[in-house]
């Protein structure tokens, strides 16, 4: 599959590099486990392996990706998460990332092109503009966080299964994987990206997508935590291969699906 | 096995040994042994329940510490995980120890008669009358296979409170596609309170189960050997 390495329009290079360098997850953080199997009463394991770091990961690993294929099967192609009324959207809502409100990224609206790769038809790219002309639809619907918060937000914008068919997506493929702007990644399921309530969010509680929430353009996904649902996003791709993504490769559930 | 297991109402002691299992010891002279009173499979199911319960709680602790439910977090020393995604991968890992162990235990504690013979019927007065004398120190536990007032409503309490337990867990888990689970906990940020009390509940109930074992020590032996 083509990847797209070029920068990505309306970012600057020096702000990416600057970002990257800041990206590179906390070294203790690389091991899944930090601490390991501190509980104390689990010290009468220690004779045996799970105890020892790489293989427990290995182990759990193994079982997170049996609870991804678990997860797929559970899945209910037609079935919408609950809707709220206007009155139930948390206000503020929530800004929620691995950086400080001031570092999201900024995307110049001007610059911006959404670049479309992969198993699909048409690889152009899309301009801003072009995006917000195609049919929009809102939900109101609850953003649940891996950490175990919740909180109801307005989202708007164009369908994803629909912007799929105007790319020509071969749906038959496994993935669809998203980069963005401050460097972050994620990659779905096609049946998730099939969902009614898949969105490419262009507007928050009636305003443009503002910076905090993903400016110019998220996935809204009401079917997965929220970190599924990726900010700032300059790039996509239909693809068989799996890539995983920034917070699914430091060992967060693949699929996390709700 | 199940030939030397008697029912509570038999009291257990020597004397009650069925025939055939005198007539195969006859030949040698040997100690007179205890009934039976926990068969093997209560004892598996026990420990692996024990181990699945740590893995879960010090997990779900770790978890919860990511967005706590109260003004307060479990110290880090006896949580498990390390962070929010190594605690989520033993969480979601020892789910299935735990759901597989306690399916089978249910599934065969229904088919042996053992709920039916041990946990039932608990009588109010019975519970009342026996809570007092626990709390004073004066409950007897001289035979093990028959449970006080008070240990029928803990170990059903406790039956109970892990039901409660898996089923919050689902409908947090899944509160899109399990969505009516999740709204029968009242929404999912309820059901995350619920589960948390769920959570206290078999905390509470381990707490007092260990101190007896130390106290009644014949108890945790009859859980390893059976006798």
């Amino acid at each position: 599959m083509p990847r797209m390495r070029r920068n990505p329009p309306g970012v600057d290079p020096a702000l990416l590099a600057k970002e990257a360098a800041t990206l590179l997850p906390d070294p203790a953080r690389r091991a899944f486990l930090r601490g390991g199997a501190s509980i104390g009463a689990l010290a009468f394991l220690t004779g045996c392996d799970i105890v020892d770091g790489e293989s427990a990961e290995r182990a759990l690993m193994k079982i997170s990706y049996f609870n991804d294929r678990v997860q797929a099967w559970l899945f209910r192609p037609n079935t919408l998460a609950p809707s709220y009324p206007d009155s139930a959207v948390t206000r503020p809502f929530p800004f929620n990332a691995y950086y400080p409100e001031e570092d999201a990224p900024e995307v110049d609206k001007e610059d911006y092109k959404l670049l479309v790769g992969g198993m699909v038809d048409d690889k152009k790219s899309w301009t801003l503009d072009e995006l917000y002309a195609l049919p929009q639809e809102t939900q109101i619907t609850r953003l649940v966080c891996v950490e175990g918060w919740s909180a109801i937000g307005k989202w708007s914008g164009l369908r994803f299964s629909e912007f799929l068919r105007r790319i020509g997506a071969d749906t038959r493929a496994k993935y669809v994987w998203f980069r963005c702007a401050e460097g972050y990644s994620t990659s779905i399921d096609m049946a998730t990206a099939l969902h009614p309530q898949t969105q490419m969010t262009l507007r928050f509680d009636g305003e443009i997508l503002p910076r905090r929430y993903g400016f110019p353009m998220k996935i809204r996904m009401p079917t997965k935590l929220g970190f599924k649902n990726p900010k700032h996003v300059m790039e996509l791709a239909v693809t068989d291969k799996y890539l995983g993504g920034y917070w699914e490769d430091q060992g967060y559930n693949w699929f996390s699906g709700i | 096995m199940h030939l030397l297991y008697l029912s509570p109402m038999v009291p257990a002691n020597i004397e009650s040994v069925s025939i055939e299992a005198a007539r195969g010891r006859a030949i040698m002279p040997i100690a007179p042994k205890r009934e039976i009173i926990h068969p093997a499979w209560v004892r598996v199911t026990h420990w692996v329940n024990a181990l699945a319960m740590l893995i879960m709680i010090g997990s779900g602790w770790e978890i919860y510490n990511a967005s706590p439910l109260f003004a307060f977090r479990f110290p880090p020393a006896i949580t498990l995980g390390g962070w929010l995604a190594g605690a989520l991968l033993w969480h979601f890992a020892a789910m299935w120890l735990l759901a597989v162990n306690g399916l089978v235990y249910v599934v065969l504690g229904m088919l042996s008669g053992r709920f039916r013979r041990k946990l039932v019927p608990i009588r109010p007065g019975e519970v009342l009358a026996d809570t007092k004398a626990a709390l004073m120190g004066r409950l007897a536990h001289d035979d093990l296979s028959v449970y006080n007032a008070v240990q029928k409503l803990l170990y059903l309490g406790v039956i109970f409170a892990g039901a409660v337990m898996i089923l919050s867990g689902l409908a947090i888990w899944k509160p899109v596609q399990l969505q009516e689970l999740t709204g029968f906990f009242g929404g999912y940020d309820t059901a995350r309170y619920v589960h948390f009390f769920a959570m206290a509940a078999i905390v509470g109930f381990l707490t007092v189960h260990v101190i007896m074992s130390v106290l009644v020590p014949k108890s945790l032996r009859a859980m390893i050997t059976g006798r």
